[in-house]
């Protein structure tokens, strides 16, 4: 699948990539042109007429106007970027156009996760499946602060704002893994705020999305938790070692005392563990910010579940 | 015109040197405006003196530039390698910012038009000073309030914005000291506008008598230009970060969702300044380019009135074009569009620009003096970051590398590649007028040198990097960049070695070079033809009377006083 | 020009300056452009002013109904008879009549400061009721959302235009100082006119200010 990719782009998998690239490289080729006839012109000059011992005194022999010159330097570039800005603007055309048969995939932006729900109900963190030659429109929104969608080998990227809804679209054109990231800064872990694009045959995402539905299945809740864990983000901000980040540790919560912000004292039970997951802001944590994000809608109970249970297996009530 | 041998140009006229009536004992003219007051200290720091002032800027950008650059090259050293190397991600965030912000506000604004600017514009026009001295020195002051606000910053929590301040983020999502270094570049703000105001005011009213428009140095109508863009975009920056510091502080509502705000009001309130800043950027760079080009060629430039009313178109189509910034941002198809189009056209007088100096260089009779290598690099660089800007301005491409690592190279390329190059090369022209002293050939060469290739190191390594995919404003990154990302880093020591053996180099010809006289380059604008080397503290004994252009090389041949540094012989005062 | 500066060289001249009619052309080419970047300063919040109004006039005809226009009339008034008291005085200059002069920038200040004691009171009105900007709004009668919004705007866009009467009336009682000493007089008044050509804006931005904000109901 990497056969597409250049010295300056990164693979293209998309539809609309090609016409972006051609582009690029058509502006790349104006600017070697111009670039070489300014420096090669400079260097003929210097070097030709480079002041010799003696010649001080010689009165300046070159022209000081031209008007058909001046004409043709104004003219042809004008000429050049009136193509450049044409071609330019109907590939965003293209971007911004959106196919009426797309499948329709909500993605949220929040400090520092992606999140993604499928029509058919699956939702997924910081990773987008999709199924390869078909249209898919993103309705991206963001829950704090601006994000922006971006995967460089489809040649998309979209600013995700926090009030009001915005577009992207594209059509994988290859099979494989992407990099998705975020590319409009949002603070702390901006670079963080990556994840993937796995691009399915028709088949594969099919399977998928039957396997995510069942998801958990025939596995020890705690370790399924522990899935969770990583994919749905707890990772980012919750350490498994005892070292703080955004938010606390996980490791010996779980049944111990947790001193909240307003000084008061509660004892990490599983209602606990439930609740700071939907509800986080309804007790904080005392020496830490509210910004947790909430889980409501993006956690099946079953899920909660395996959480809860895979934060009692790290350092729980034992120790 | 056929070449003309020396004998035939004697006949000729032949421009003036000033001679100083009287010398000190290392041979500097007396009265000098360095010594004025007996040289004290709070002679200086209560100084109206233009010259003097130009040259209080110049200490407290230059440290600000070595500040900024610091930043630089710790953000270069994170960048080595992915994941942690020497700071987490909340100093890293706080490195770049303030790296940004302090060389945007507090190094490259002020550089050009508050330091060389104010040395040289009233000496080109003839003038005994500008126009308002205790506003110029007002000014000064209110920089250093300004510097003092964001340092306060600095040593508190610093801010972790960006130096773009986008909101949300900056107006809740941030908990650093915000506040304080957007009020810092509120009062900047107004340094900016006095100095602006004052040149647009000397350049109309101060012009000795023969000094048309036309005979004007290109280097005046450039500031000319860039003086009209502080005097109308900055006030709107002003507004903007008040309305920041006031929905930070109290709350109101503009940009803030919740409250039926628009954050992307903000990205338009902001960019409506910033884009014009980076003409007020470039502007007096290319000035100092048409100066520097024409001296070292020995020639009369090619197009004075395109390069001249180029400046100008810049200056008003530059107001026009700010949201090809936020192409991403889910403008409406049609604003995009037009500020696509407005883009390029805001290219041509560039372009124009590149084209005359390029063809100034024919038939010219050019010495490699170091402000010439500096000019040089210039065309260089500037044509390749100016280029890239076609990038940026078309749609489609702008959407895969916006806010990568392309921009970035992009901003270097013409900031530092065009602009600092444009400004040290004017230091280096102007430093024997400003001390009446010649720094070390060898070493400013070298450090040259050094500077030009550490440069390309770090800077073109990004393009790639950003065609690649990767992000800006990353503390770390995906595997596949480390290579490029080591490359750029290793660069950026070198540029930055070269940029220390630079200040070294300049400050020991300062204090203890060889003493030159008025005009060793042989130049023909009237600082160099009328006044010693320091000029005197009021410029001119008496105001010159303007009879030629300033780069009418090809009717006079200036008399060169004392030897510049390179290949040519110093001219033999003519016979009377 | 050389010849001027040998015969005509008065105290107030700079040295700088060649002349005295270089000198006060300066200065109010200087004021001019100073003035547009008052006008664009104040131009950033017009512009936020009518972007909101377009998205929200529901906001803006409600809040905007608690204001009480009669006051907002009355400082309509002082403000434009200041300009023309001002304007009286740098022509009391000009015909060399230095008491009237000073007459009349007393009288400049006076409304102006009148100015204040209105703004004063609207202000500490607005205040005890908690019609405030953003956050601090705490004021139940008014029936849409986000009134809050429109004050603001109102605190924002009168604050800044009553920090510049403040500057202005300390600029003015400089000047009648100065013109009470008799430093002024028919040959020299520059820094009286140039003050003027400043007083009228703040005149005239009020002007605006006062039917987007009190008339909009
Ligand atoms: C000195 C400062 C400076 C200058 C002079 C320029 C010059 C130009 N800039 Fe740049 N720009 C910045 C500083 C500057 N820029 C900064 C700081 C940012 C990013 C800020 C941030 O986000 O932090 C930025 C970002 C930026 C963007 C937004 C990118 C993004 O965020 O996605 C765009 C988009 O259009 C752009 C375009 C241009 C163009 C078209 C020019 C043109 O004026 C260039 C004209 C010059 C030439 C064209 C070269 C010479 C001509 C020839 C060699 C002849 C041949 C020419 C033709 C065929 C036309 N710039
Ligand atoms: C005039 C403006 C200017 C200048 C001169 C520079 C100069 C440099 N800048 Fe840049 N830069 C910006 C303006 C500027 N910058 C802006 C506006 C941003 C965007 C910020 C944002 O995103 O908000 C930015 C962002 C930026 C980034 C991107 C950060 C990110 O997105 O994560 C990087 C990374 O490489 C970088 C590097 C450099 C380097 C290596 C230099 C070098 O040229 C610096 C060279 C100078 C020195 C090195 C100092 C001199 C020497 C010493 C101090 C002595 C010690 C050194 C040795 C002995 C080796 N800058
Ligand atoms: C953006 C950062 C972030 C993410 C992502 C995040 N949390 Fe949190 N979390 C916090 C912060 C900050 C706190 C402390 C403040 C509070 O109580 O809200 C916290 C508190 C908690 C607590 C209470 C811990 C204690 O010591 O009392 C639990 C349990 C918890 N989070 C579980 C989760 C789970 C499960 C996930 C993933 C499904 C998750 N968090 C994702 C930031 C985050
Ligand atoms: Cu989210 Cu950057
Ligand atoms: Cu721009």
């Amino acid at each position: 699948m990497d056969t597409t990719a250049t010295f300056w782009m990164p693979p293209s998998a998309s539809t609309t990539a090609g016409d972006v690239d051609s582009l690029f490289y058509f502006l790349l080729w104006v600017s070697v042109f111009f670039f070489a006839l300014i420096v090669g012109l400079s260097i003929l000059f210097i070097t030709k007429w480079r002041r010799r011992k003696g010649d001080t005194g010689r009165l300046d022999t070159g022209p000081t106007k031209n008007t058909l010159l001046e004409v043709a330097w104004i003219v042809i570039p004008t000429i050049i970027v009136v193509i450049i800005f044409v071609w330019g603007f109907r590939g965003y055309m293209n971007l911004s156009v959106i196919p009426a048969n797309a499948m329709e995939v909500k993605v949220t932006g929040q400090q520092w996760f992606w999140s993604f729900q499928y029509p058919e109900g699956a939702s997924t963190v910081n990773e987008l499946v999709v199924p390869v030659d078909t249209p898919v429109k993103l309705t991206l929104s963001s829950q704090d602060v601006i994000h922006a969608f971006y995967v460089p080998s489809f040649r998309i990227k979209r600013d995700v704002l926090p009030n009001r809804y915005q577009f992207a679209w594209f059509e994988a054109t290859h099979t494989g893994e992407y990099d998705l990231f975020c590319a409009e800064y949002c603070g702390s872990k901006h670079s963080q705020m990556t994840g993937t694009v796995r691009v399915l045959s028709g088949a594969d995402y099919k399977a998928w999305l039957e396997g995510a539905a069942l998801a958990g299945e025939g596995m020890a809740p705690a370790e399924y938790g522990g899935r969770l864990y990583e994919s749905k983000a707890c990772v980012t901000c919750h350490s498994l070692d005892g070292t703080p980040g955004n938010g606390p540790s996980f490791l010996g919560v779980f049944g111990h005392e947790v001193t909240l912000e307003d000084g008061s004292t509660v004892i990490a039970d599983e209602n606990y563990i439930r609740e700071s997951i939907l509800n986080p802001k309804a007790k904080l944590v005392a020496g830490y910010q509210a910004v947790m994000p909430t889980y409501q809608g993006l956690l099946s109970d079953g899920e909660i579940d395996a959480l809860v249970a895979f934060i009692k297996s790290v350092g729980g009530e034992g120790e | 015109m056929s070449e003309q041998t020396r004998s035939a140009a004697a006949e000729l006229p032949r421009s003036a040197v000033a001679v100083p009536e009287r010398t000190d004992e290392n041979g500097l003219p007396r009265p000098n405006f360095l010594r004025d007051g007996g040289g004290t200290l709070w002679s200086w720091l209560t100084t109206l003196d233009h010259k003097r002032i130009g040259i209080l800027y110049m200490i407290m950008v230059m440290l600000f530039f070595f500040v900024g650059g610091l930043f630089a090259l710790l953000v270069r050293l994170e960048l080595f390698a992915p994941g942690e190397q020497f700071f987490g991600p909340d100093t890293y965030n706080r490195l770049f910012t303030l790296h940004g912000a302090v060389m945007i506000f507090l190094f490259i604004i002020p550089s050009i038009p508050a330091i060389l600017g104010n040395f040289v514009l009233p000496l080109q026009i003839g003038a005994k000073d500008v126009a308002f001295p205790r506003l110029n020195l007002a000014s000064w002051y209110i920089y250093m309030i300004g510097a003092i606000f964001a340092l306060y910053s600095l040593v508190t929590n610093a801010a972790d914005t960006g130096w773009t301040f986008y909101t949300p983020y900056s107006s809740s999502g941030s908990d650093t000291a915000v506040i304080s270094i957007t009020l810092g570049a509120f009062i900047l703000g107004f340094s900016s506008i006095f100095t602006g105001l004052n040149f647009i005011v000397t350049v109309h009213k101060m012009r000795a008598p023969g000094m048309t428009w036309f005979k004007l140095p290109l280097m005046v109508w450039a500031l000319y230009a860039t003086a009209i863009i502080q005097v109308l975009a900055t006030p709107v920056l002003g507004i903007t970060l008040l309305l920041l510091v006031l929905e930070r502080a109290f709350g109101v509502g503009i940009f803030d969702p919740a409250m039926g705000g628009d954050p992307v009001l903000f990205q338009h309130f902001f960019w409506f300044y910033s884009h014009p800043a980076v003409y007020i950027m470039i502007l007096p760079g290319m000035g100092i380019i048409s100066e520097l080009i024409t001296t070292f060629s020995h020639r009369n430039i090619f197009g004075y009135k395109f390069i001249a009313f180029s400046s100008l178109a810049i200056a008003l189509v530059s107001f026009l074009v700010w949201g090809h910034h936020m192409f991403t941002s889910g403008q409406s198809e049609f604003a995009v569009m037009l500020f696509s189009f407005l883009t390029f056209m805001v290219a041509i007088p560039s372009a124009i620009k590149v084209f005359n100096w390029t063809t100034t260089l024919y038939k010219g009779s050019i010495s490699f003096s170091v402000p010439m290598l500096y000019a040089l690099s210039f065309l260089f660089m500037f044509t390749i970051g100016g280029l890239t800007g076609l990038f940026l301005g078309a749609l489609s491409v702008d959407v895969h590398v916006h806010d990568t690592y392309f921009v970035v190279a992009h901003f270097h390329y013409v900031m530092v590649g065009g602009t600092v190059m444009a400004f040290i090369g004017g230091l280096h022209y102007w430093w024997p007028k400003m001390f009446g002293r010649m720094y070390n050939r060898t070493s400013a060469v070298a450090a040259w040198a050094l500077v030009f290739v550490g440069f390309n190191m770090t800077f073109f390594a990004q393009f790639i990097l950003g065609t690649q995919g990767m992000p800006r404003r990353y503390w770390t990154y995906p595997e596949q960049f480390q290579s490029l990302h080591g490359f750029s880093s290793s660069g950026s020591l070198v540029m930055g070695l070269g940029f220390l053996i630079m200040g070294v180099t300049l400050l020991a010809g300062a204090l203890r070079g060889r003493v030159v006289g008025s005009n060793p380059w042989g130049s023909l604008t009237l600082e160099w033809t009328h006044a010693t080397s320091p000029p005197e503290p009021h410029n001119y004994p008496n105001t010159p009377v303007v009879e030629n252009g300033p780069y009418d090389f090809d009717k006079l041949v200036p008399r060169v006083d004392a030897p510049g540094e390179p290949g040519p012989e110093p001219e033999p005062a003519p016979a009377k | 020009m050389a010849d001027a500066e040998a015969a005509e060289h008065p105290k107030y001249l700079q040295h700088h300056f060649s002349d005295a009619a270089q000198q006060r052309e300066s200065s109010k080419l200087g004021m001019w452009i100073f003035l547009v970047t008052e006008v664009l300063f104040f131009g950033g919040l017009f512009t936020g002013y009518a972007i909101y109004h377009s998205w929200y006039p529901e906001i803006f005809h409600a809040a905007s109904r608690v204001l009480d226009w009669r006051l907002g009339m009355v400082n309509t008034f002082i403000l434009i008879t200041s300009s023309l008291t001002f304007a009286l005085a740098i022509r009391m200059l000009q015909v060399d009549r230095v008491k009237a002069a000073v007459w009349n920038l007393a009288a400049t200040f006076a409304l102006a400061g009148g100015f204040m004691v209105i703004k004063y009171i609207e202000y500490s009105h607005k205040f005890h009721v908690g019609q405030l900007p953003g956050k601090f709004y705490s004021y139940g009668g008014i029936d849409v959302a986000n009134p809050h919004v429109f004050f603001s705007f109102y605190f924002m866009m009168t604050g800044l235009h009553g920090l510049h009467v403040l500057v202005g009336m300390g600029v003015i009682l400089w000047l009648l100082i100065r013109t009470a000493r008799g430093r002024f007089g028919a040959s020299y008044h520059n820094p009286v006119e140039v003050a003027g050509l400043y007083w009228h804006l703040v005149d005239l931005v009020w002007i605006f200010l006062f039917p987007l904000l009190y008339l909009i109901a």
